[in-house]
């Protein structure tokens, strides 16, 4: 079980503090899928950004099975069983795909083995494993790769910041598979995507820093149509 | 040869044992193997002061292996090595310069290279610098490459020096006639109090002549690293300079680029970038489990070693 307790995130933005995130307590249980949405510059990626440690909150605090995360490093997280996908892929210079596979997995991987996780992200592990994870990748390839070195971590907690970004349509139905197929963990996963929310265990809307409601796709549903009839209309006034 | 002395000519040439082909191994201020083919033959200069090496015509697929190792303090060499290529020969040259010194006196290796390529001739030329030893004694090494190249030809060379050299000055300089083609890659590491310059100036003379330079290099401690580059481009042609450099700790780098376009048909372009290791990359990898100071030499690993 994951447990945020009165997490809120401030930062000073010329001599101001901006709340970000604003006392947001969340439980998440082992085995249940937990899709995160809400307008863009709600809060969610800075939300699961510091579940993995990559930013501090301001105050509140973070457990995982009861072991405070507070004072660990990202590291740290990551070996307690923590994955994180980035919403925006991170590339390198020199090095490769089938390196950050391997540390990933935390082993040597046999080209069988590179080519399990590859071909669940629809790639085939021979014209991809000693290519550069640079730019020369496409878009949508680096998210693929962004993907499969977070799947392969096996991990306890799951985390994918807009998995579905860059990803073409035809692929959608397998990477809603690949979520589905994940069991007996936690899976947190930023989503502005109908067919995604659809497969959450609980939705959870954030507004503004705050949690405005969790529930059921059904229940939440009518919330973000309307939030986004808001949305339109104050682009109008 | 000792350990030491074949631990060194590995690490500089990448050989395990002494090669066959035309050779030449220079340690401590002499020759101690020469070997010539039918096909290339290696020739030392009347006055001592180095070699003239010649590649007969059409020769293809063959290597010359020329490594310098000093295991001792107090020298101080200055070493010619002109290699005269044959029209359409395609072959691979390997040099390198490896000191092993463990006293408290310095050693210093001046090799001034010198290449002329025939029309249509090809040219691998891999070149690495190693410094090693405890004690006090400088480990100098000052590179020189003079490149001339005729119509056609093609110079691909691949410079290397990864730590341990106290001090360095590397210059290059190439001339290149009608669609020669020139591609240099250099991969720099310093730390501690280390000084490397690189000194590059390419003119472009020749129509449909290409260069590409590109510098990878990694600066720590409080070592100080000075790239400069003079691109120059006299017809229609094609230049680009990229040094890509990576700071830590106190260190410094200090870019120098110029280009001058003297034709309005030369396309030149300089890149500079020199910055700390991307923060994001450091997060990434320790997202999958890596410590901070093991995603740092992760990352410049796969910057020095890996392929551009
Ligand atoms: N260090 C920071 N300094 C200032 N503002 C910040 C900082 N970090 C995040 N923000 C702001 O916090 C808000 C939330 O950002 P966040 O990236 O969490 O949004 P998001 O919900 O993931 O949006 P999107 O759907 O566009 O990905 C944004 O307005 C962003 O500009
Ligand atoms: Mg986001």
């Amino acid at each position: 079980m994951l447990k945020l307790e009165n997490i809120s995130y401030i930062v000073e933005e010329d001599g101001l503090n901006k709340t970000i995130l604003d006392n947001v307590s969340l439980t998440f249980e082992d085995g249940k899928t937990y899709v995160i949405t809400g307008p863009n510059g709600s809060g969610k990626s800075t939300l699961v950004k510091l579940i993995m440690g990559i930013e501090t909150p301001t105050s509140g605090n973070i457990t995982l099975n009861g072991v405070s995360l507070d004072n660990l490093e990202i590291n740290q997280r990551a070996n307690l069983g923590i994955s994180y996908a980035f919403q925006q892929p991170v590339k390198f210079k020199g090095l490769k795909v089938r390196d950050l596979l391997d540390w990933a997995s935390g082993k040597k991987n046999d080209f069988a083995t590179l080519c399990h996780y590859l071909s669940m992200v629809g790639l085939c592990a021979r014209d991809y494993i000693d290519r550069a994870l640079d730019d020369k990748l496409s878009g949508g390839e680096l998210k693929r790769i962004e993907l499969a070195m977070a799947l392969c971590r096996n991990a306890k907690v799951n985390i994918f910041d807009e998995p579905e970004a860059g990803i073409d349509l035809w692929s959608f139905e397998n990477l809603t598979n690949i979520f589905k197929n994940l069991k007996n963990c936690i899976n947190i996963i930023v989503s502005h995507q109908k067919k995604i929310l659809q497969i959450a265990d609980e939705v959870i809307l954030i507004k503004q820093g705050k949690v405005e409601k969790t529930g059921k796709y059904k229940q939440i549903a009518p919330l973000i149509e309307s939030n986004q009839c808001n949305k339109l209309r104050g682009e109008h006034e | 040869m000792n350990k030491i002395e074949m631990a060194l000519l590995e690490k500089v040439s990448g050989l395990h044992k002494i090669p066959v082909g035309a050779v030449n191994i220079r340690k401590n201020g002499e020759a101690v193997k020469r070997t010539s083919t039918s096909e290339i033959e290696i020739v030392p200069k009347k006055d001592g002061s180095g070699i003239d090496v010649f590649v007969k015509p059409n020769v293809k697929g063959k290597s010359v292996h020329i490594p310098v190792l000093i295991t001792i303090g107090g020298i101080d060499e200055v070493v010619y090595n002109d290699f005269y290529i044959g029209e359409n020969a395609d072959i691979t040259i390997i040099a390198g310069c490896g000191i092993h010194n463990s006293s408290c006196n310095s050693s210093t290796h001046n090799g001034i290279h010198t290449f002329h390529l025939a029309k249509n001739s090809r040219v691998k030329y891999y070149e690495s610098h190693v410094g090693e030893g405890e004690d006090s004694g400088g480990k100098i090494l000052n590179p020189t490459t003079k490149i001339y190249q005729d119509d056609g030809s093609q110079m691909d060379m691949q410079t290397i020096q990864i730590g341990g050299v106290t001090s360095t000055v590397r210059k290059t300089y190439a001339s290149l006639k009608n669609k020669a083609k020139l591609i240099v890659t250099e991969k720099l590491l310093t730390t501690d109090f280390q000084t490397a310059d690189t000194d590059f100036k390419i003119n472009l003379i020749g129509a449909g002549s290409s260069a590409q330079i590109v510098s990878r290099s990694v600066a720590k401690n409080y070592s100080t690293q000075q790239f400069k580059s003079t691109l120059i481009g006299k017809n229609q042609c094609f230049g680009h300079v990229e040094c890509d450099g990576i700071l830590l700790d106190e260190a410094r780098i200090v870019s120098v680029p110029k280009i001058d376009a003297a034709d309005c048909n030369a396309s030149l372009i300089h890149e500079a970038a020199i910055g700390k290791i991307a923060g994001e990359e450091l997060i990434k990898l320790m997202t999958l489990g890596l410590t901070r100071q093991q995603a740092e030499e992760a990352i410049i690993q796969g910057f020095l070693m890996g392929d551009n």
